[in-house]
This record gives structure tokens, C-alpha cells and sequence, in this order.
């Protein structure tokens, strides 16, 4: 409880100290906190903030299937076969590093304008972290649980859902957890350039216009929207952890 | 060579080799991707030319620069937040969810902030680097086993020393991580805020590129950033197990 006091004491110092930016910058370049609050009040007050709100969410849902889909598989695959895992190791870290924002054109060649490019590039963001998360967690099963497994005769299908699901759990919560936001950004950075609809679009149209004020108010609502999803896959992730569910700054 | 990294040899070949072939026969057509040979020969032309120089130049000062601020401001808050738990426990929340947002839709605020230069470019990208520096800082103290500081306690060590013999050395690894991601970070936010909105740099000439539908100017220049990141990597990884090595020993 008082973490969460401090949380808003913290929050407070934040906005206090962007208020003195304002005031110095002055109000063409950085809105006050309380116009950006109104401002984005208004924004989701109205109707067709909520139709780009609603093309933004089904991409990243679909960008968030895919990328959970593909990131458990390959995973999976990679943390149960060394061989494998070991090829593929540096290639991951190197994607990983790479600014995929410069392969966006790529997609949209492949992809075209539209749903099929912001959601591509969504699910590529969003990939990398699950498949990483997921693979340290398959590495990490101590085999006595799986030779456990073996002397009790349970099935294929036993072991799974009994032993590696419930052991790789908080690594699999902790990858859909930052590849949840990286998705989120993913889905973002490409409905700026390609669509004609979402909050990205909404976003480069405030941008072009440099409108200040509803670009932190988007901003704003998107880090609200980043913190709240986030806050709720942790208390999922911490509870799977158990006891010790310390671990979750750390996997950032 | 040991038999992984003919493995992964055999990969990339494997890869590039299909490419080719799907290119050369058409089944990638020109307009969407042009074969990973003429990339290579496009590149060639387009350094030996001297015109991409100035844009990669500016681009990797740009990146210098946010690195060494991003590391400094990373370690400091790092090192603040080991020291207030109370801060640290509040703070967590908002580190947490940092990387969700797309920091670089700030950039036209920064522009009308800090004007039309560089400035608001190294803010971005020393933004986007600087918490994951100060997160492994943070992972790293919180680390130190207590009994090396115990053992610091009973042989008299002064403050400077502990830090210095025994937490420094005890971190180490945590903070080599940390600069090898803030140099990660740091290339994705300028490069991505020179896509966005920039008029010059690598990230802008791809923009550029893109938008002039030439292909095989935007595919070298792609090209030339998977082999820099690439490298960088390889180069920060030997450095990262070099330093471990040497630690093992002492």
C-alpha cells in the first residue's frame, strides 16, 4: 500500500517538474499538464477517437496472437534442442539489436498498405522478447522434475501441462508481458506510416501539425494504457512466481 | 571452427543463397526486394561514391554521444535507486512499462524545444537508452552478495575501497550488459527518430529512399545497417566475455 502512495507521490514530482518545464518552454511547445488532462479527456470523449482506438486494438490483438504463437513455438523449440538453441543464439541478439523500424519498408512492400503491414510489424516487434523469455524458461526446468516425470510414467501430454507448463510459467507471463509492449509499439510505429486509421495515425496527423498538445495527450493516454496492461500481467506474473516474485524488474 | 559455427555459417549461406534464388527467379519480383548480391554491389557503389559517408558519420557521433550520457545518467539513477528503496519500490511500476510507449512521438515537442539540430535527436535516443542502463545497474547492486560486503566490513575496507575492490567488480557483469543494451537502444532511437523526422542521417536516407522508390539505394543502406549492428554486436559480446573471463580469474 504505501509502494502505491509513493507510486503517486513519485507521479506528482513528475508533473510538477514537467509543469516548470512548461512554463519555461512555454505553451507552443510543451502544453501545461492540465490542458494535455483536458485535452485528452476530450479526445476520449469523442466517437472517433474510439473508432481509431478500435482499429488500434484489433491489429494489436492480432499482432499479439501471432507473436505469442510464433515466439511459444520457437521457444519451445530452441530451449528443448541445445543444438539448435546454440545456432541460433547470436542471430536472435543480433534481431534483437537491429532498428526494425528500417525494415518497415521492406514489410510494407511485402505486405502492402493496410491492416496486414501494421499488424506484421506489430508481431515482429513483439516476437523476439517471448521467444527469448520462453527458451530461458525451458532451459531452466531442473531435469530431476522431468526425470520425476519419467519414473511416474506420465504421458507426453501429462508432462506438459503438469511439469514444463506449470515450471516455465512466470518466464512465459514476463515474455507476453514485454512482448505486450513491444507489440503495442510495434502496432504504433506502423499505423504512424501506413494506415488510415488507429492511434499512430492519430499520432503523425498531431505530429505534422506539431500540435503539442494532443501529442502528449496521446502519449499520455498511451502510457496509461502501457502501465494498466503491464500492472495486471505482473500481479498474474507475481502470484505465479509464488513467494519470491522479486524477479520481475529484472527481465525488462 | 567448432561445429555451431558452421552451423550457423551454413544458415546464413543457406539463407542468402535461397533469397537469391527466389529474387534471380522471380518469385520476389524487383519491386518488392532486389537479390542480396546487387544490395552488396549497391553498397559498394553507393560508399565508393562518397555520398553516404556524411549521413553514417553523423549518425554514429550522434549515437557516440547518447551512449556516454545514457551510461553516466543509467548509472547514476541506477546507483540512487539501490540507495531508496522507498523510491526504487514506487518507481518501479513506471520503469517497467518505459519501453511500451514509442518515446520518439516526443521528438517534435523536443524539436520545438531545443530547435532544429542535433539536440533533440541525442535527447531521444539517450532517453530510450538510459533506462535499461540504470535497470542492470539497479539488478546488479541489488545482486552483490552480502557476504562480500560482509567480509569488506570485517577487513576494515573504507567506503571508496568497497566500492571500488568489491562492489565494482561484483557488478561488473550486470553493467556490461547494461552498456551493450544502451548501445542497442541508443542505435534504435536515433535511427528510428531520423526515419520519422530527420533530414539527414541513415535513418533518413532510408526514409528517403523509400519514398523515391529506389530500391536498391534503401536495400544497400538496410544492408549497411545489418552489418553495423552486427558488428557492434560481435564486438561488445568479445569485450563482454573478455571482461568475464578476467573477473573469473581474479
Amino acid at each position: 500500500m504505501r509502494a502505491r502512495l509513493d507510486t503517486v507521490l513519485l507521479v506528482a514530482v513528475l508533473v510538477a517538474i514537467w509543469q516548470g518545464l512548461h512554463l519555461i518552454a512555454g505553451d507552443l511547445a510543451l502544453s501545461s499538464p492540465t490542458d494535455t488532462v483536458a485535452r485528452a479527456a476530450e479526445l476520449l470523449a469523442s466517437a472517433g477517437f474510439w473508432r481509431h482506438a478500435a482499429a488500434s486494438g484489433g491489429a494489436l490483438a492480432l499482432a499479439l496472437a501471432i507473436a505469442a504463437l510464433g515466439g511459444i513455438g520457437i521457444g519451445v523449440w530452441l530451449g528443448a534442442h541445445r543444438l539448435s538453441g546454440a545456432v541460433a543464439e547470436p542471430f536472435l541478439i543480433a534481431f534483437y539489436t537491429l532498428p526494425k523500424i528500417t525494415l518497415y519498408p521492406v514489410i510494407l512492400l511485402i505486405f502492402g498498405l493496410g491492416l496486414s503491414a501494421k499488424v506484421a510489424f506489430g508481431a515482429l516487434h513483439g516476437i523476439m522478447p517471448i521467444t527469448v523469455f520462453v527458451m530461458a524458461g525451458i532451459r531452466n526446468i531442473d531435469p530431476v522434475m522431468v526425470k520425476t516425470a519419467r519414473v511416474l510414467r506420465l504421458s507426453p501430454a501429462q508432462v506438459v501441462w503438469r511439469v514444463i507448463l506449470p515450471a516455465t510459467l512466470p518466464e512465459l507471463l514476463a515474455g507476453l508481458r514485454v512482448g505486450l509492449s513491444m507489440t503495442l509499439l510495434g502496432t504504433l510505429i506502423g499505423e504512424m506510416f501506413a494506415a488510415k486509421a488507429g492511434i499512430g495515425q492519430l499520432l503523425i496527423r498531431a505530429i505534422a501539425r506539431i500540435d503539442s498538445q494532443t501529442i502528449l495527450a496521446l502519449t499520455l493516454i498511451m502510457f496509461i494504457f502501457a502501465l494498466a496492461m503491464n500492472g495486471i500481467l505482473l500481479a498474474i506474473e507475481r502470484r505465479s512466481r509464488g513467494a519470491g516474485g522479486e524477479a520481475a524488474i529484472e527481465s525488462l | 571452427m567448432s561445429r555451431v559455427g558452421w552451423l550457423r555459417l551454413a544458415l546464413i549461406a543457406g539463407s542468402v543463397l535461397t533469397l537469391e534464388a527466389a529474387c534471380r527467379s522471380g518469385l520476389i519480383v524487383p519491386f518488392t526486394m532486389i537479390p542480396p548480391s546487387e544490395m552488396a554491389v549497391a553498397l559498394v557503389e553507393l560508399l565508393s561514391s562518397g555520398k553516404g559517408w556524411a549521413d553514417v558519420g553523423r549518425t554514429l557521433r550522434i549515437i557516440a554521444i547518447c551512449l556516454v550520457a545514457a551510461v553516466v545518467a543509467g548509472l547514476l539513477l541506477g546507483i540512487v535507486l539501490h540507495l531508496l528503496p522507498r523510491l526504487r519500490r514506487a518507481a518501479e511500476p513506471l520503469l517497467t512499462s518505459y519501453y511500451a510507449v514509442p518515446v520518439f512521438v516526443l521528438y517534435p515537442t523536443f524539436i520545438m524545444l531545443f530547435g532544429a539540430n542535433d539536440v533533440p535527436l541525442i535527447i531521444i535516443g539517450a532517453l530510450f537508452a538510459v533506462i535499461v542502463m540504470a535497470v542492470n545497474t539497479l539488478t546488479g547492486l541489488q545482486r552483490v552478495p552480502p557476504v562480500l560486503l560482509k567480509v569488506a566490513r570485517m577487513q576494515g575496507l573504507g567506503p571508496a575501497a568497497t566500492v571500488w575492490q568489491v562492489m565494482l567488480p561484483a557488478t561488473a557483469p550486470f553493467l556490461v550488459t547494461g552498456v551493450k543494451l544502451a548501445l542497442a537502444y541508443a542505435f534504435i532511437g536515433v535511427i528510428a527518430g531520423e526515419f520519422i523526422l530527420s533530414t539527414a542521417g541513415i535513418g533518413h536516407a532510408i526514409a528517403y529512399a523509400y519514398n523515391d522508390f529506389d530500391n536498391r539505394t534503401m536495400y544497400a543502406l538496410l544492408l549497411f545497417i545489418i552489418a553495423l549492428a552486427t558488428a557492434l554486436n560481435l564486438s561488445l559480446h568479445a569485450w563482454e566475455q573478455r571482461l568475464l573471463r578476467r573477473l573469473g580469474k581474479a
